[in-house]
């Protein structure tokens, strides 16, 4: 039983999922944040690989999401359906379904080969030196997007839309969250399985003791290769669904606060704890969303109680404001993040009866 | 052409000025507590915005001349920026340096201190732009047929002399004897009597100062002022301080100024848009050449 009581549970939730989507038990706007979530889940869990597990600053993760979003949405555009850059499409929209992961991989490929203009530095940098690395890499990879005419430069690739609309030829599901949902699900395993064998293990020596690690026989410059290949190559999975998911892309959203969005998430979970990371991005995705409703409420409550100005109105700018403040008091009282270097089954040992996953 | 060559070196000069002058707060900060103060740039953000009201208020206090007004705006605004920079120490940094936090835990402090800074100003003074007033008049310098504003070549030459001052501070003086000990070994400088918290809130006061004057200055060179002016300039001037050897004040003066000079001669030769992917990829090449920057040392790892 316990072995398939998590790919249980997961058909259930994907099941639920896709039927209250088709028969609008949860309107559009809860259907764009539960994606959200997914997206914001798969950039938290592969970011931590290289921030907690690792124990470097990776601070470009935004770069290698670009990369992803371009390629796949470049593929899939491309492949499916007809636009100014490609022509007509080259296949019909019956295989938009079957190829459409093919598309996402392509964009995986390339981010992570993009990664490796950090992973070569990294064998002789550490530390702060390596997280200017990874930021010079990430503005690289924005200001050449943004230098490429071909594919819309600052202005943004746009088209996404129609592919989402010739798989629905297919059938009319909500294709987008399906997709989503395998991603998540899809970058959770491949990170719990990787951390968790002996051969990833490197990853935990290196963050504790490189010269040591190395000496106990790790290839430390091969581990660090495959740790931010693989860590990029899944932020571009992250990006290659969030550019179908919006329909466009464009470089603005990538710049160094979208970065800055995945490291929170990854230390508002914890460096090093896959659940943590998980938990982070579903708490951060709601915090955002809580705080679009909270803040006309305080707004409201403030001009009710006379201590600001009446023309002066709180707009939604103050999130901006609020999201660091909490997060700058959580560093204070629990720097460790939610879940510290833990899983959440050392929290609750009694939950391990109940399923297996490795 | 050749006028246009030298125009363009005073512009990289100038440019390169800035970016020196916030690497220096980068650099002292990093020298005394190995961390990244990612809420420099908006600390310089803040001292532009600072010198604003100041200048606009005394503007409007009465009919002081121009000269008076930039004479006491100067010490002000490095004073009350420094006092930004010394509240966000004494604020985010300390309790957590006192807990033994994980640096990193820090440097997202810092990271999210700026991102306070920054939408907290949007938010209370809105979007629009401001123009800073004109203190001093655009008057151009002659020099064998090419012209240059006093402005450019006041920049440069603060930017010159805060190096100078700086240096001599740092190696001259026992408060910078104790700056360059607390770098060196934070563990015996206390057993030494010296106290450690004064040396930080000291350097916290240097380097918030000097992103004070930068911000100063910058807005009378370009007296567009709006909250993001600092996140990128910041942003790009921690990279040259890192390009010149993090730590190492000469390499914050030099970074800076190979920034300035790459951006300015990129722009020159190739389209403006082009700039940002030059200057980025010479600075990852020379990083990828020397790990350490250009002035580093390398720490050896103790087996």
């Amino acid at each position: 039983m316990k072995q398939f009581s998590i790919p249980a549970v997961l058909a259930v939730t994907l099941f639920i999922l896709m039927g209250m989507s088709l028969g609008e038990g949860i309107n559009l706007y809860w259907q764009d944040v539960i994606m959200f979530m997914g997206i914001n889940i798969i950039l938290s869990a592969s970011l931590n690989l290289v921030n907690g597990y690792m124990g470097e600053f990776s601070c470009g993760h935004a770069g290698f999401m670009a990369v992803g979003a371009y390629v796949s949405s470049l593929s899939s555009v491309a492949l499916f359906t007809r636009s100014s850059l490609f022509g007509a499409p080259i296949l019909s929209a019956g295989w938009a379904v079957p190829l459409f992961p093919l598309c996402l991989l392509a964009g995986m490929a390339a981010a992570a080969i993009s990664g490796l203009l950090v992973a070569i530095p990294s064998f002789k940098t550490r530390g702060d030196y390596l997280a200017i690395i990874t930021i010079a890499a990430s503005f690289i990879i924005k200001s050449s997007i943004e230098n490429i005419k071909p594919i819309g430069g600052a202005r943004g690739f746009m088209g996404m839309g129609q592919v989402s609309a010739a798989m629905s030829e297919t059938a009319d599901l909500p294709w987008m969250m399906f997709w989503i949902f395998l991603g998540t699900v899809f970058t959770i395993w491949i990170l719990r399985r990787f951390v968790s064998s002996t051969y990833g293990k490197g990853i935990l020596a290196i963050s504790q003791d490189e010269i040591a690690a190395e000496i106990m026989s790790v290839n430390t410059n091969k581990m660090k290769i495959v740790a931010f290949m693989l860590s990029s190559g899944l932020a571009g999975l992250a990006g290659g669904l969030y550019a179908h998911k919006l329909g466009y892309v464009n470089p603005g959203s990538f710049t160094i606060l979208k970065s800055t969005e995945c490291l929170v998430m990854v230390y508002l979970g914890g460096m090093g704890s896959l659940s943590g990371a998980v938990l982070s991005a579903v708490v951060y995705t709601l915090m955002l969303e809580i705080l679009r409703f909270v803040i006309p409420w305080i707004n409201d409550l403030l001009h009710w109680a006379q201590l600001i100005p009446a023309e002066y109105q709180v707009t939604q700018i103050w999130k901006w404001v609020l999201i660091p403040l909490l997060l700058v008091l959580l560093m204070q009282f629990r720097p460790e993040g939610i879940m510290g270097r833990h899983e959440l089954d050392d929290y609750f040992p009694w939950i391990k009866k109940f399923y297996r996953f490795k | 052409m050749f006028d246009g060559i030298i125009q363009n070196i005073f512009n990289a000069l100038q440019w390169g000025s800035f970016y020196s002058l916030i690497a220096l707060g980068y650099c002292l900060v990093y020298g005394v507590l190995l961390l990244i103060n990612f809420a420099h740039g908006d600390v310089f953000m803040v001292g532009a915005y600072l010198a604003f009201f100041l200048a606009t208020f005394f503007l409007g206090a009465g009919s002081l001349p121009h000269w008076l007004i930039l004479v006491l705006i100067v010490p002000l605004t490095m004073i009350l920026t420094s006092l930004v920079g010394v509240t966000l120490e004494r604020v985010a940094y300390r309790p957590l340096r006192r807990k033994g936090a994980n640096k990193l835990y820090v440097v997202i402090t810092a990271l999210m201190c700026g991102l306070i800074l920054e939408h907290t100003n949007l938010a209370i003074l809105g979007a629009g732009r401001r123009s800073f007033p004109t203190l001093v008049d655009q008057a151009t310098i002659n020099l064998a047929g090419l012209s240059v504003t006093h402005l450019k070549i006041a920049v440069i030459i603060v930017a010159i002399l805060v190096f100078i001052l700086l240096e001599l501070v740092i190696s001259k003086t026992k408060i910078g004897m104790a700056m360059r000990a607390i770098s060196y070994d934070r563990f015996a400088i206390p057993l030494m009597g010296i106290p450690p918290e004064n040396i930080i809130v000291f350097t916290f006061v240097l380097g918030s100062g000097l992103a004070g004057l930068a911000g100063l200055l910058f807005a009378m060179s370009y007296p567009v002022l709006d909250p993001y002016m600092g996140a990128m300039i910041g942003w790009k001037a921690f990279i040259a301080a890192v390009v010149g050897g993090i730590g190492e004040i000469r390499g914050a003066l030099v970074g800076g100024f190979l920034l300035g000079f790459v951006e300015i001669m990129a722009v020159a030769f190739f389209p403006s848009t082009f700039r940002d992917l030059i200057a980025f990829t010479i600075l990852l090449l020379i990083l990828w050449k020397k790990p350490t920057g250009l002035f580093g040392v390398s720490r050896y790892q103790k087996i």
